[in-house]
């Protein structure tokens, strides 16, 4: 009688780890299916703000016309790939980043533009996005580093293999350093 | 990482426990004491921190926020306060964003409130919003929502809730004891208790006199692990140290006090808000790490992560060659007590200034418990010398003369 006792016992310590285990891949899952969208949130949010911009300083930046061409351009491509395989996509983003950063760059060198209280406004908005980028997909990867740990790691690697979990992907970082400002001019 | 922000977590609880215990024995001897009856005492004092935890529970972010007299901002008021904070809680990955709050006052703090992540609240100053530049901003937000994210806020209005109850409940048996002997004894003539109702007394009196500085010792002990794993937060969330660093090192470089904060809300705050006028920041911290300490393990970071931070942490707790001599002696132990006596907010009672000298003793034997040598200025400063420091002068951080360890 002792014995049925202890494996029942056993057999339901075992269930309610598998149940908890499990929820909490699940949960990890969500979340990072989550700081996933929230990328495509601000990625969207940088399209709409680029037409403004670019509105507000073509009046002042007569010629810099090919940098600022340069940044539509990025702009039309990206989102054309919006929707397209993940590679293709983040090398676009990454494109419309660094021909963000280089109109930026440039701006500096317009004393009136930079007197703009539009510009200026668009210029903070702008950064942030940038930076808000950066900080989804730095969220996106700390969670993917701890779905794989706990989908990986014993004994919760044994409820992810019997339920079938999948691995996170990592979001590489196609350009060195884009969070920082844009300090550097280019001549 | 994670898991140290779990260890941290664990010896957070031990210290409210250890803090929940003192409040049951004080409870529990006055009750004896008062009315004969242990489990009496001990229930009146549950009652009390239990009514005093709902209404801080329920309303303390309310409170505090009218208290400092704080108004709520939006989007368009300051963009770059709002998306700054957007941007903290992206990167902690906190699913509300929190309400923001602006003080008009040239001093420079800032805090967070709420219960939980979804009723949180960050408050800053519009002095601190002025000095600082973006970077700097955002690791004091990163700092503020990462105390939201790892709770702390509810655990440090608990805690200050409990040492409310507990210097409540001693200072009004001070009070009834002291009258109580002013009126002629009245309980040496009833009840003639003998040995027993002396050794009661005794304990009584002990626990009045020390469960409060007790108690403040863990709450302090407990304020400061969590200011330092809440600056590893805000390292992690900016992957940026040097932004925190560089604003503290303003905030420390500033002597204006807060006008509206108070005792019981201190840990809230970035950096300790009582800071006696025309002395610098980093020296009279008790609930708060003293800020030296905080910028240089921040700058001593070599990556971003919790673990780095804690590499920093530990560098400068050993403290061998990275700190000045006297840097060493000022705040060699990490989280260490300010240098002079405990500043003057540390005393709820104000009416009793024996109590000063009481908790400078306590503190000085809590120091030489753990090895400190102690050596006296000639200036009138006492130093604490931590057990590993190898010179043999130290040099006074206060006069600038040299004494022999």
């Amino acid at each position: 009688m002792v014995a049925v006792y202890i494996i029942i016992g056993i057999v339901a310590i075992l269930l309610i780890f598998f149940i908890a285990t499990y929820n909490g891949l699940i949960r990890l899952r969500n979340q990072l299916r989550n700081a996933w969208a929230q990328i495509d949130v601000q990625l969207k949010r940088r399209y709409d703000l680029i037409p403004n911009l670019i509105e507000t300083v073509k009046g002042y930046m007569k010629y810099e016309r090919a940098t600022l061409e340069a940044v539509t351009k990025a702009r039309n491509l990206a989102q054309s790939l919006a929707s397209g395989d993940v590679g293709a996509r983040s090398k676009a983003e990454g494109e419309l980043s660094g021909a963000l950063a280089r109109l930026l760059a440039v701006a500096e060198n317009y004393p009136d533009l930079k007197a703009n209280q539009n510009f200026l406004a668009l210029q903070e908005e702008l950064t942030s996005t940038e930076n808000k980028i950066s900080f989804s997909r730095q969220y996106y990867n700390d969670s993917v580093l701890k779905l794989n740990n706990k989908a990986q790691m014993f004994p919760s690697n044994v409820v992810a293999s019997m339920t079938g979990f999948k691995l996170g992907e990592f979001f590489e970082v196609t350009i060195a350093e884009e969070r920082e400002a844009p300090k550097v001019d280019l001549t | 990482m994670w898991e140290q922000i779990r260890a941290n977590q664990t010896r957070s609880v031990v210290l409210t426990a250890g803090m929940g215990i003192l409040l049951l024995l004080l409870g529990y001897f006055l009750g004896l004491y008062f009315f004969e009856s242990g489990i009496g005492g001990l229930i009146i004092a549950l009652i009390v921190w239990g009514l005093m935890s709902l209404v801080a529970y329920f309303q303390g972010d309310n409170i505090l926020l009218a208290v400092s007299r704080a108004r709520k901002i939006s989007r368009d008021d300051h963009p770059q306060l709002y998306n700054v904070v957007e941007e903290m809680k992206i990167a902690s990955g906190l699913e509300k964003m929190p309400d923001i709050y602006i003080i008009d006052d040239p001093a420079l703090n800032a805090f967070a409130t709420g219960r939980n992540p979804d009723k949180a609240a960050v408050t800053i100053t519009s002095g601190l919003l002025a000095k600082l530049n973006r970077d700097e901003l955002q690791g004091v937000i990163g700092h503020e929502i990462s105390h939201i994210k790892n709770r702390d806020v509810l655990l440090m209005a608990m805690c200050a809730v409990m040492l409310g109850t507990i210097v409540i409940l001693a200072w009004y048996a001070t009070r009834v004891l002291f009258f109580s002997g002013m009126a002629g004894g009245r309980r040496s003539s009833g009840s003639g208790g003998g040995q027993g109702q002396i050794i009661i007394l005794a304990v009584g009196i002990l626990l009045m006199i020390l469960a409060p500085i007790a108690a403040q010792l863990i709450y302090f002990a407990i304020s400061r692990k969590r200011e330092y794993l809440a600056d590893a937060s805000s390292a992690l969330y900016t992957r940026y140290p040097e932004g925190l660093a560089s604003a503290l090192e303003k905030i420390s470089a500033s002597t204006a006090q807060l006008k509206s904060a108070n005792q019981a809300t201190a840990p809230m705050y970035t950096v300790n808000p009582f800071r006696k006028e025309g002395k610098p920041a980093s020296n009279l911290t008790s609930t708060h790490p003293p800020i030296s300490e905080r910028i240089r393990i921040l700058r001593a970071m070599s990556g971003a992560s919790l673990s780095d931070y804690d590499q920093a942490y530990q560098q400068a707790k050993g403290g061998t060659g990275i700190a000045p001599a006297s840097a060493l002696a000022l705040d060699g132990l990490a989280g260490g007590a300010a240098l002079r006596a405990p500043s003057p907010e540390a005393k709820p009672v104000e009416e009793f200034p024996q109590k000063v000298e009481r908790a400078r003793e306590t503190s000085d034997l809590m120091w030489r418990l753990n090895d400190y040598k102690t050596v006296n200025c000639t200036c009138g400063t006492k130093l604490r010398v931590p057990p590993r420091f190898k010179e043999s002068t130290v040099r006074c951080p206060h006069c600038g003369r040299t004494n022999s360890v």
